[in-house]
């Protein structure tokens, strides 16, 4: 038997070490994108989710004009950390449409009046069927919409006042 | 027999904590298809897609509402007549390979994890193949 055979076994075990030292290092990384990011919306028609507001189609968000869809709950605390941006976002001039997930009319009422309501129109997603449609795994997520219903961007996550501008810039790459 | 009657009294009393939404599960959620052999195939996929809430558990096991919305859409696809596999290749369209438990060997990222245990295989018993050798032959 060759000498540095011997060393095989070794280096076998310092290269699987390594790997697993690296997966221990390593954050976690429990993000999963969706695979909708450049594709068409897929075509969906929700009911309105309170009075004041219309039902929301997948054909409201081809206008010409990009868009934001932004998937929310009353039940969902970074949504509330959100709020805020997303007002700020819409006295920008921004149209924002919204998908409420697993939610109530009361509930969804209750929690616009008290954290602001910067949504055109709201459809109500009961069942998390749309949010499957679109790849989306959890709330708040905010999708990125050019003028012909392209999906062009996937925000995971609330809306932190650094996205703002980002956000800005991609909705006017996408017009 | 009274403290029984008083800690039954308790427990009959006893409402669940506020769950993450107050709406009821999806239709199909918690409850089978009618047709056996279509709950059979449904069922069997659900064991073999991820959720995505709680990452490591199946839809069939995770009890997350959004677990049980995969679920329900599942057996109403299965119930409309699709086969388990469009509703995976649905589902992996819109999450990636990630979806599903049952990676598909000829992707780029997933080949190694198939190939690696056979070289292994193949690697300890070429390591091994002297141990076999009756003493006195070879070497």
């Amino acid at each position: 038997m060759n000498r540095w055979l011997l060393w095989l076994p070794l280096v076998l075990f310092g290269l699987f070490f390594g790997a697993v030292a690296i997966g221990l290092m390593m954050p976690k990384d429990n993000i999963i994108e969706s695979k909708m990011v450049g594709k068409e919306m897929p075509a969906f028609a929700l009911p309105a989710a309170i009075d004041q507001r219309p039902a929301l189609t997948s054909a409201d968000l081809s206008g010409g004009k990009p868009t934001l869809l932004n998937i929310f709950a009353s039940w969902c605390v970074p949504c509330i950390a959100e709020a805020p941006q997303l007002l700020a976002l819409q006295r920008a001039g921004v149209e924002i449409n919204g998908i409420a997930s697993r939610d109530t009319p009361e509930d969804i009422a209750n929690f616009l009046n008290r954290w602001g309501n910067p949504y055109t129109r709201i459809g109500t997603d009961t069942t998390s069927k749309v949010q499957l449609e679109l790849g989306s795994s959890g709330v708040p997520e905010t999708f990125v919409i050019d003028g012909n219903g392209v999906i062009v961007h996937q925000h995971i996550g609330d809306i932190r006042e650094e996205d703002v501008a980002k956000l800005i810039e991609l909705l006017e790459e996408a017009g | 027999m009274k403290r029984l009657l008083c800690l039954l009294l308790m427990i009959s009393f006893v409402t669940p904590i506020a769950a993450q939404t107050g709406l009821p599960p999806a239709p199909y959620a918690d409850r089978q298809l009618e047709d056996p052999r279509q709950e059979a195939m449904a069922s069997e996929l659900m064991e073999e897609l991820r959720c995505l809430k709680c990452q490591s558990q199946s839809i069939a096991d995770s009890n997350a509402p959004m677990a049980g919305d995969m679920r329900s859409q599942v057996r109403e696809r299965i119930a409309a007549g699709e086969t388990p596999g469009e509703v995976r290749s649905w589902l992996i369209e819109r999450y990636g390979n990630w979806v599903s438990y049952d990676p598909p060997i000829a992707s780029a990222v997933t080949w190694p994890l198939w190939i690696a245990p056979i070289v292994l295989l193949l690697t300890a018993l070429w390591l091994a193949r002297g141990r076999f050798r009756k003493p006195g032959e070879g070497e």
